[in-house]
């Protein structure tokens, strides 16, 4: 690895003593010898070990839960319902006034995807606890279950989550989605000399790290609790299991720190308040670990991302319009994806200056395992579609895929879609350090291109936009209409159905706002929830602050 | 049947922390009575090498050599705030956390020294090597472990520094979309070279070729680990790895290793990188983020470098031998 100290050289003090230099890691020599203490390395006495029993149905009713058997199975303790959680519902953005509080810890009478855990069993070794949860009884009512993000938006889908109340989660009070809206697409889409669109499909993805997640906790003789963890946030972690326990935070001593791996996948915090309340109930240290098993598919998963781009380009390698529609599939519940999706949409349209944006960014829910963060949160899915689609262009055009960029990378001084002046750009040096690298020829310009020249001025114009808001097809009788994309020259990939219009304004919203499936009759409510479900309208005016500090009015 | 060469490349930013702000972190630094210095955090070391880059800027910034200084991290009655280890925000927001507080404990320490070498603090420096000295006139010097004897025991100073990094919170505009979702970006380049078997379907990754701009390099050999690991894991999710293989059918989930495919270190290509040092203006010594961006360009760099062996446009990741043969079918009309 070389580092290229002749770019940007006048920007950069190179004088430093240590910085740069490759100071050998502290913790090097404990990693290597197998030595570093992680969370399940401290030795702890008479821990019970907790397990949960998981739904084997995508969607349904709990009709009974029978843990007879299962409580006669010897060394077992407790077993953990709904009933027991002093918070009924939570989602890990709240804590921060964002957001809508949509999963319950242990199934509320329902499950809402395969893995969904329902009771736990709590028991003095690991193999009791496992017979217990084989033992107990589980009688379903299957419900319709719907995968498909964009089945998900169509009326007379089945709705997934009663709390947000409908399949997509709806921004700033009342937008369907996370908007970007920069200059005129559909205009700019006209008058571009040809018009390419794709679709990408981002597979969901497992972080595998070596450690699974998972947590010791041991009640202090001071009322405290210690709790040996993995997570990859502690005070974020901490504070979203003393809201989940309705405990003050002071409560509870976090100790991590070194952590096996984590890519995002220990973040949701999703062991630590079940093992607290655990260990609060029976007074007892509680281990809480997931097997291999529930890491790969009960454990979030990076979530599975579409993405239909329609670019407007000119024959000169110019992209003058990109319009994307982009859904994320946040499965049964929020966790971060609400977050992810509108990181997704800042993203767009790349690192390119574009001068006309439209964005549509949906965080769409369906009967699968939460997703939630993964390494490159919110711009993976979108960088594969997108440098997909900047190949599949620059051929369409006829032009080399480096010199491409080139014409299109944003410079010093260029506007954003988002509307903030870019600085620091180095895209095109990059380009032409890779090019060199790879021995790619590139044309005399390419070559002395810069992103400190060339940017700004016009470039630096935030343009006319007209408004358009987008709503949920469901939803399309009630606001505007939806807008048709009435491009020229289209070709590529089928658009997806909000581009084509025609959505009959009577359509039975199924997943209208605030609908809810009908009630469980009273008798085959074992857990009759204290706390109903909030109804989506109920949140219908977030300020839009900003995520962690907006507040509902 | 064949094997077919091609070539793809991909070109990306990254936005570096918590997109819309409202991302603090804090550190604490303290001296021992002999002059050791122990920075606290809450921060988390994933393996990415926290503990180590934190380390290296706290012995920077003090001006004290890299053994006299250990991070402790996460413990939450010790370590002040840091909202965690992930959107690549480790070594910018804690990072600038931690250069703030060893500033404040170097003003404390020089102030010592000065009065105990009886000189205007503005006129000291550190040697790098353990002592403070006056500027211009090395012999005039103290130990920083006698500084710290005589803070502890003479003068009452404690030899410490608080230090807190702040994204402030960003509106958004909901029409518009308007925000300020980061501070600053990283960027990458990246050309890949691939063989396709259209027989198999099989692709083989020949090499990585990138240039990466990180705003500086604090530690030229973690970034060099983060980035060969970041190749070989965008390797691994454009042609292996899903636990959902027919999504959106929710059959067929893997549940160990065995099952779920991920490449092994025969599978590892050659990965040759070039770094670009444009320092951000709000950056540790002006420092980006590597930890996220790495992974990413591989995966479009390797669709693209396929479509140019052998014609076939793969848009669903993994990119698997099974999408690559049907592809290849139906371009042939079969």
């Amino acid at each position: 690895m070389r580092i290229r100290k002749e770019l940007f050289a006048d920007e950069r003090d190179d004088d430093l003593r240590l910085v740069g230099r490759p100071v050998r890691r502290q913790d090097i020599e404990g990693h290597v010898t197998g030595r570093s203490t992680f969370f399940a390395d401290h030795p702890v006495s008479g821990l019970l070990h907790l397990r949960c029993v998981r739904s084997t149905e995508h969607h349904a009713r709990i009709r009974s839960i029978d843990t007879t058997a299962a409580e006669r199975v010897p060394g077992v303790r407790r077993i953990l319902r709904w009933a027991d959680l002093p918070k009924k519902a939570h989602n890990i953005l709240t804590i921060f006034n964002f957001g809508i509080d949509d999963e319950p810890a242990l199934a509320d009478g329902k499950v809402r995807y395969l893995g969904e855990p329902i009771v736990a069993v709590l028991a003095e070794n690991p193999r009791a606890a496992a017979e217990a949860v084989a033992k107990v009884r589980v009688d379903y009512d299957p419900l319709p279950a719907v995968f498909d993000v964009e089945e998900a938006l169509k009326p007379g889908a089945p709705l997934v989550n009663e709390y947000i109340g409908r399949n997509w989660f709806r921004y700033w009070g009342d937008y369907d989605c996370q908007q970007i809206r920069f200059g005129d697409v559909e205009a700019a889409l006209r008058s571009a000399d040809l018009v390419v669109s794709g679709r990408y499909q981002m597979s969901p993805i497992e972080h595998a790290p070596l450690e699974t997640n998972g947590c010791i906790v041991v009640p202090a003789e001071d009322g405290r609790f210690t709790v040996y963890t993995c997570t990859q946030g502690l005070f974020f972690s901490l504070d979203n299991t003393a809201a989940q326990l309705k405990i003050e935070s002071n409560r509870l001593h976090f100790i991590g720190g070194t952590v096996g791996g984590g890519f995002g996948g220990k973040v949701d915090t999703v062991v630590e308040p079940l093992a607290v309340l655990a260990a609060m109930l029976t007074g007892r240290p509680v281990r809480y670990v997931f097997s291999r098993a529930e890491e790969m598919q009960v454990s979030s998963p990076r979530g599975a991302e579409r993405i239909y781009i329609e670019d407007g380009v000119m024959r000169d390698g110019r992209i003058v319009a990109r319009k994307i529609i982009h859904y994320h599939d946040a499965g049964a519940y929020s966790r971060l994806s609400t977050y992810g999706t509108i990181k997704s949409a800042a993203h767009h349209p790349g690192p390119y200056y574009i001068p006309n944006v439209w964005v549509d960014s949906w965080c769409v829910f369906t009967n699968r395992t939460p997703s939630s963060a993964m390494r490159g949160f919110g711009v993976t899915g979108g960088d594969f579609a997108l440098e997909s689609h900047m190949d599949v262009v620059a051929r369409a055009i006829g032009m080399d895929p480096m010199e491409f960029r080139i014409v299109n990378a944003y410079r010093d001084g260029d506007m954003k879609a988002h509307r903030k002046l870019t600085q620091g750009a180095a895209l095109i040096e990059c380009v032409q350090v890779a090019a060199e690298l790879a021995g790619w020829p590139l044309s005399e310009e390419a070559r002395r291109a810069s992103s400190r020249v060339g940017g700004g001025g016009e470039r630096a114009r935030i343009p006319p936009t007209p408004q358009s808001r987008t709503r949920a097809p469901a939803a399309a009788g009630r606001g505007e209409p939806l807008r048709a994309g009435v491009g020229e020259a289209r070709r590529g990939m089928t658009p997806p159905p909000s581009w084509t219009g025609g959505q009959p304004a009577t359509a039975p919203a199924a997943a209208e706002p605030g609908r809810r499936e009908p009630p469980l009759r009273e008798s085959e409510r074992r857990e009759p929830p204290s706390e109903p479900p909030r109804s989506g309208s109920g949140h219908g005016a977030i300020r839009f602050s900003s995520v962690f500090g907006s507040r509902r009015r | 049947m064949a094997k077919h060469r091609g070539r793809g490349i991909a070109s990306v930013n990254y936005p570096i922390g918590m997109n819309l702000g409202g991302d603090p972190s804090q550190a604490l630094v303290h001296a021992t009575p002999t002059g050791k210095f122990v920075v606290t955090l809450s921060s988390i070391d994933l393996g990415q090498g926290m503990k180590s880059v934190t380390r290296q800027l706290a012995a920077e910034t003090l001006g004290v050599p890299i053994e006299d200084v250990f991070v402790d991290t996460a413990d939450s009655d010790t370590g002040p705030h840091c909202m965690g280890s992930f959107a690549s925000r480790g070594t910018h927001r804690a990072g600038n956390a931690v250069i703030a507080a060893a500033k404040e404990a170097k003003e404390v320490l020089l102030e010592v020294a000065a009065e105990e070498l009886e000189v205007d603090p503005k006129d000291l420096e550190l040697d790098g090597r353990g002592n403070v000295q006056v500027k211009g006139a090395p012999s005039r010097a103290i130990s920083v472990r006698d500084v710290a004897q005589r803070a502890h025991f003479k003068r009452g100073k404690s030899i410490s520094g608080r230090g807190m990094f702040l994204v402030p919170p960003s509106d958004v505009d909901p029409e518009t979309g308007e925000m300020n979702p980061v501070t600053t970006y990283a960027h990458a380049c990246m050309v890949a070279e691939v063989e396709v078997d259209d027989e198999t379907g099989e692709v083989t990754v020949l090499s990585l070729k990138a240039a990466y701009e990180i705003g500086r390099a604090l530690n030229v050999k973690l970034v060099e680990q983060q980035l060969v690991g970041g190749a070989w894991m965008g390797i691994s999710h454009a042609l292996y790895e899903t636990p959902e293989p027919y999504y959106p059918d929710r059959s067929h989930g893997p549940t160990d290793f065995n099952e779920y495919l991920m490449p092994g270190p025969g599978d590892m290509c050659p990965v040759e990188i070039e770094l670009l040092e444009r320092p951000a203006l709000d950056g540790p010594y002006g420092a980006k983020g590597i930890g996220e961006m790495c992974a990413t360009p591989p995966i479009p760099a390797i669709a693209n470098a396929i479509f140019d062996a052998v014609g076939v446009r793969i848009t669903e990741m993994p990119f698997t031998p099974e999408k690559i043969l049907r592809a290849l079918d139906a371009k042939a009309g079969r």
